[in-house]
């Protein structure tokens, strides 16, 4: 038993939901009680869909626990098939439904039902979400695409993208980006699933000459098995930053058996200007601003690469939910020297990011609250996300214009550069006294409250978690002294500072002390 | 108004469904329980499913560390790998290690703990023998094959009511029990209203912190200010209380009708009752009057939500003037809505438990002017151009009472002037549109 405040993860037939509900033609039968009817407003509330996600609750209650659920689980598809005529009906339990035992595949064979019927296993007490995502793509690949023989005539430039869903981090702009630059370099590209994908596009799957996986976390399983079974090799760099996506272009070409090109991919259906963003003046206050990373572990470790390579931050932490995928983030954590975190903890991450005292969070919609707290600016990378995650405009990750969506979202909770030191040219004048915000923040401190510039609510800063340190009152007056919109991280730093060497109370030396030590 | 003048035994045409239901669960009322109980801490014995719910439907991460959490069985819990009471003695220890401040703890019943047949009141038991009194436990199903959403409140205050039949922390028994959460704002103008009235010792379950639960004792009437507590008036009942019978206090004629219940019950005079409630009253009539012109002619078709459908549709029928096209309920507790349903126009369509497909075949054809229903629905039916209004906001918004009376109004309302607005923009650009 684990005790659990919030979950970065459903349960997997929820991920089984987000294939069902990506797809065309596709019906999902889920024996599950009326309660988990919920997961219906993911879709619809949180992803505005406008229709229902195609998915059947047989929705049974206690009384029917004496026997009958058997039956309504067989009448549920019955009447799922008659209404909605599907081309292929998955079939399976919810956590609940597993416990009876009913077995929806072996119902559902009893009934001589007219479409393809895929049963899902998907253990509730063990799996998770993306997991059961990632099994469900696998399932009807295997049932669509696992008969019949490869053609010979396979032109080299066609390939499948694979991976994108239902739910998934600006999935739906990914692949428009992703379509647009393919096309430009001359690949023919013939499915792209499970997102839009009807379950005959999964048969063609093998007619293709390659695959592409865009979303390792739930196509990488599908993709080694077309590999294994019909010798399709797949490109795994996953395109989130300028240099990645560079080499993403390569290794398409590559495998396309395609020239690789010399002369720049600014004519490729996308302009890179975050290269040029971060080397201007401007971004100059950007230099070694520590950052701390959670997320799936794709959107991790594209995060820190783009984090440390391409906008010259100081990754300070690095972490995953996703145990599945624990190998490549330790990895990659190795790289950036810090200590990965793999855990699903909510409370575990919030003392990570306590403990690490970043500039600047990227992570879910989880450390998003947790950085709220904290005062420390925070962009999203990765799921899981809220509403205002599925933004209105063109917002793709992927890309060049990725990452230029990228720079902006990244750098906008921060202070501007030059801003930094007008603020502090003139902190003396009335107009710029401590409450005075960013000019492009919002005044309330409702908007990402940087740099504990609103310390004066009841809510806990960063300050306040890590130590009740005391301060002489020369050394606050000292504090006082320095710009404010840096204050909160002077005392960050010294508080840290003095704990780290038992020092109490803070003195005027100590302030400068730690300034010393965290000179960079 | 509706012309249809109310009899005063209404038949109700029930629809009986039996296919998908399209409604939450009973766990879903601890987002407000554990707002209103401030020291009490809601521990879900479930799946990661139940976790995942009470954090969608809260809106993910609202509380930095909520008052509520789930312990999730695993596979060795279930495979007999581990013993589920230890396992759970793990968990409870860990969690007041955390939050020492915790007066009451509520384990609280999930389908699996059920279908697996753990009995959490046995576990409450072996734990109040350690813990109590500092930690007082006590537990209820909120679980989806037992209750539907409100039905988890009902469940929560039965175990309440109970349990405090046993350990009441008050010496003296309560005469009036207001029984259902209402928001603190609400509870703090009853209690205006009913002290003006020289009405005393009423109490309202639940209380803001654990240890106020009332005592109830044979002289101990209660009335329902929620018509989903049938546990509830049982377990009050068992003790010996008996009911005021009433409608609910939705709207200026429902709260006066309410209060005047009590009134009536406890001997106030007709002369104090009206000088007590003829301000409000107006005052309520008046914020009404400023929707009633966006409600009136209206249709309205309400899907199976909170079991709060049969009030509100008296209310948008008798005060909004609107028209009703179906009433739908996950459950009818039939003498509890019995004046609500009298109030109503004869041959209204009421539903009880849900096929949510044929019933959005039925509101599809009826083709209504506003569509009440759950977050699953409304945004489908939007894309339909259909207007809705989602209803879990009825269990979440202060409704009751003669100063929210205008903001029920104005939750009906919104929609449509939404709506009113948006199709007057686009008229502006005179076919502007593609
Ligand atoms: S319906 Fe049952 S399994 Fe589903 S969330 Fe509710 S209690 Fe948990
Ligand atoms: S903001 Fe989030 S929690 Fe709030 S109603 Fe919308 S979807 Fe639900």
């Amino acid at each position: 038993m684990k005790l659990t405040m919030w979950t970065y993860e459903g349960p997997p037939h929820v991920g089984a939901m987000r294939v069902a509900a990506s797809m065309k033609g596709v019906h999902y039968v889920l024996h599950a009680p009326q309660g988990d009817t919920y997961a219906d407003l993911l879709f619809t509330m949180i992803e505005r869909r406008q229709s229902r996600p195609p998915v059947t609750y047989t929705t049974f209650q206690a009384r029917d626990l004496s026997g009958s659920t058997a039956d309504i689980f067989k009448s549920a598809c019955q009447e799922a098939v008659l209404r909605f005529k599907p081309e292929a009906l998955l079939v399976g339990s919810s956590c609940t439904a597993e416990l009876l035992q009913d077995d929806p595949g072996g119902l559902s064979r009893t009934l001589d039902i007219s479409v393809p019927v895929v049963p899902l296993e998907l253990p509730s007490y063990q799996k998770k979400e993306t997991w059961g995502a990632a099994e469900t793509f696998y399932r009807l690949v295997r049932s669509f695409a696992g008969h019949g023989q490869r053609a010979t005539d396979i032109a080299p430039n066609s390939c499948n993208i694979l991976g994108p869903t239902s739910l998934g981090f600006r999935n739906r702009d990914d692949i428009t980006e992703i379509v647009a630059l393919l096309k430009g370099i001359g690949i023919d590209i013939r499915v792209v699933a499970p997102l839009g994908a009807s379950p005959i596009d999964l048969s063609r799957l093998p007619d293709a000459a390659f695959n592409i996986v865009l979303y390792p976390e739930i196509a990488d399983v599908t993709a080694r098995w077309l590999q294994k079974t019909y010798g399709m090799p797949f490109v795994s760099t996953v395109p989130i930053g300028v240099g990645a996506t560079r080499q993403f272009l390569a290794d398409v070409r590559q495998m396309a058996g395609l020239e690789a090109s010399d002369h720049g991919d600014a004519s490729l259906g996308g302009t890179d200007r975050l290269t040029w963003y971060t080397k201007s003046v401007d971004s100059n206050y950007l230099t070694n601003k520590r950052v701390f990373i959670f997320g799936d572990a794709t959107h991790a470790i594209a995060a820190a690469r783009i984090a440390s390579r391409e906008l010259g931050f100081k990754v300070c932490g690095l972490g995953t939910y996703m145990r599945e995928f624990a190998r490549d983030v330790r990895a990659a954590a190795l790289e950036y020297g810090v200590e990965p975190l793999i855990s699903d903890d909510h409370l575990e991450v919030e003392q990570a990011i306590i403990d690490a005292r970043p500039e600047l969070v990227l992570g879910t919609q989880m450390e998003r609250h947790i950085a709220k707290r904290l005062r420390v600016p925070c962009a999203v990378i990765s799921s899981p996300v809220h509403v205002q995650d599925f933004p209105a405009r063109y917002s793709p990750q992927m890309g060049f214009e990725g990452a230029n969506v990228i720079f902006d979202s990244w750098v906008h909770p921060l202070m501007m550069g030059l801003e930094e030191h007008l603020l502090s040219m003139f902190r003396d004048d009335f107009e710029f006294h401590d409450n005075a915000s960013a000019s492009h923040l919002h005044a309330d401190g409702a908007a990402p409250a940087a740099l504990s510039v609103v310390a004066s609510t009841s809510a806990s800063t960063v300050a306040d978690l890590v130590e009740d340190a005391s301060w002489t009152s020369d050394a606050e007056k000292e504090l006082k002294k320095i710009p404010f919109f840096v204050r909160g991280k002077a005392r960050r730093n010294t508080e840290a500072f003095a704990a780290d060497r038992g020092i109490n109370p803070i003195t005027v030396e100590t302030l400068y002390d730690a300034k010393a030590h965290f000179a960079r | 108004m509706n012309q249809t003048s109310p009899t005063p035994c209404a038949p109700v045409a029930t629809i009986r469904q039996r296919g998908q239901h399209e409604v939450f669960c009973g766990l879903t009322s601890i987002i407000w329980l554990h707002r209103k109980m401030q020291d009490a801490f809601f521990l879900v014995v479930g799946s990661r499913t139940c976790a995942h719910l009470i954090q969608s439907a809260a809106g993910v991460m609202i509380f930095s560390e909520p008052r509520f959490a789930t312990a999730i069985m695993e596979e060795r819990d279930l495979a007999g790998m581990a013993d589920m009471h230890d396992e759970l003695d793990g968990v409870v220890e860990k969690l007041l290690q955390r939050r020492p401040d915790i007066r009451m703890l509520v384990l609280v019943g999930s389908c699996p703990s059920e279908v697996i047949k753990l009995d959490l009141q046995r576990a409450a038991e072996r734990l109040n023998h350690r813990l109590a009194p500092k930690h007082r436990v006590i537990s209820y199903s909120g679980s989806g094959i037992e209750t539907t959403f409100t039905q988890g409140e009902d469940n929560f205050l039965a175990a309440l009511v109970a349990d405090n039949a046993a350990n009441s922390a008050q010496d003296k028994a309560c005469d009036l029990v207001i029984a259902g959460c209402l928001a603190d704002v609400v509870e703090d103008q009853f209690s205006r209203l009913l002290t003006a009235m020289g009405v005393e010792n009423f109490c309202f379950l639940p209380g803001r912190q654990s240890d106020g639960v009332p005592r109830i004792g044979p002289k101990t009437r209660y009335i329902l200010a929620q018509p989903y507590l049938g546990a509830t008036a049982a377990a009050l009942e068992a003790l010996g209380a008996t009911r005021i019978n009433a409608i609910f206090p939705l709207g200026e004629e429902g709260t006066t009708e309410w209060l005047r219940a009590i009134a009536q019950s406890f001997g106030v005079s007709e002369t104090l009752f009206d000088t007590v409630t003829s301000g409000p009253r107006q005052r309520a009539r008046q914020a009404i009057s400023h929707y009633r012109p966006m409600l009136e002619g209206r249709s309205v078709f309400l899907f199976p939500d909170s079991q709060l459908e049969p009030s509100l549709a008296r209310y948008l029928c008798r005060e909004a003037g609107a028209e009703i096209i179906e009433i739908g309920s996950p459950y009818l507790h039939r003498e509890h809505v019995a004046g609500e349903f009298a109030l109503l126009p004869v041959g209204v369509s009421v539903s009880e438990g849900q096929d949510v497909e044929v019933q959005i075949d039925r509101c599809r054809a009826a083709n209504p002017d506003l569509i009440v229903c759950g977050m699953g629905l409304a945004n489908p039916f939007e894309a339909e151009g259909r207007v809705t209004k989602w209803s879990i906001e009825f269990a979440f918004t202060p409704i009751q009472g003669y100063e929210q009376a205008g903001d029920l109004a104005e939750l009906f309302a919104r929609p449509l002037m939404r709506n009113a607005i948006l199709a007057e923009g686009s008229r502006s650009f005179g076919g502007g549109r593609p």
